[in-house]
């Protein structure tokens, strides 16, 4: 899964908002976050898998934190477009 | 009809009492010896009349793979009303309990999830005022 597809879902996109809001959160809290925040009911399964998606992107990673499991965002692969498509100086003073 | 009982399912019944009782602050209402095992209760303070907490040993084969499974995912299977989650959440910290979730706002209602070490999440619940 590349990282536009991965990005290009606004569930997803909420899933990072939450987990850049508070990192390393556990499935029961971001879908928690979701529905209350954000007004997104979905399953349990389903947010696994927009979690194994973003996974599969390099934009989460997961740790088993003693018992539990935890997500963590991982801002690397947004790096890499910024780094591709480089904002020059002048478009900067353009803007401003 | 009236809700009388609630339980949490514990892998050891003298550590459990310990926990609800001293670390929490709940009440015994009931502790009866039954064989192996004993019929134990706790009560809120607040509301010693109230629902009794059930401390019910986890021995059902099923009980521990369902316990493990909803740790696994942060899931909180009981929850406690609380007028202040960050207090509590900082009275509970300097016991020791550890949360899987610290106070969270989630608009109507402010949440924590700590381990009970008896194998379960709990959430604790405070509801903000409606404007």
């Amino acid at each position: 899964m590349d990282v536009y597809r991965a990005i290009a879902d606004p569930t997803r996109r909420a899933i990072l908002d939450e987990l850049v809001d508070r990192s390393g959160q556990s499935l029961f809290e971001l879908c928690s976050r979701l529905i209350m925040k954000h007004g997104i009911n979905s399953s349990r399964q389903a947010i696994t898998q927009h979690l194994d998606v973003l996974e599969a992107a390099g934009l989460i990673r997961t740790r088993r934190e003693g018992r539990w499991k935890l997500h963590w965002f991982e801002g690397g692969p947004l790096k890499a477009i910024g780094e591709r498509w480089p904002i020059s100086t002048d478009e900067r003073e353009l803007k401003e | 009809m009236r809700i009388h009982l609630a339980g949490v399912l514990v892998d050891d019944q003298e550590k459990a009492l310990r926990f609800y009782t001293e670390t929490l602050g709940f009440q015994v209402k009931h502790n009866i010896p039954l064989g192996r095992h004993a019929w134990i209760t706790v009560v809120s303070p607040e509301a010693p009349e109230g629902t009794e907490l059930v401390l019910e040993p986890d021995e059902h084969p099923a009980a521990r793979p369902f316990k493990e499974a909803l740790v696994k995912d942060g899931i909180p299977y009981t929850s406690f009303a609380v007028d202040d989650v960050a207090a509590e959440h900082e009275r509970l910290t300097a016991k020791g309990v550890r949360f899987v979730q610290p106070p969270t706002d989630l608009g109507p209602v402010i949440t924590a999830v700590f381990d009970d070490t008896c194998g379960n999440l709990i959430q604790i619940q405070e509801e903000k005022p409606q404007p």
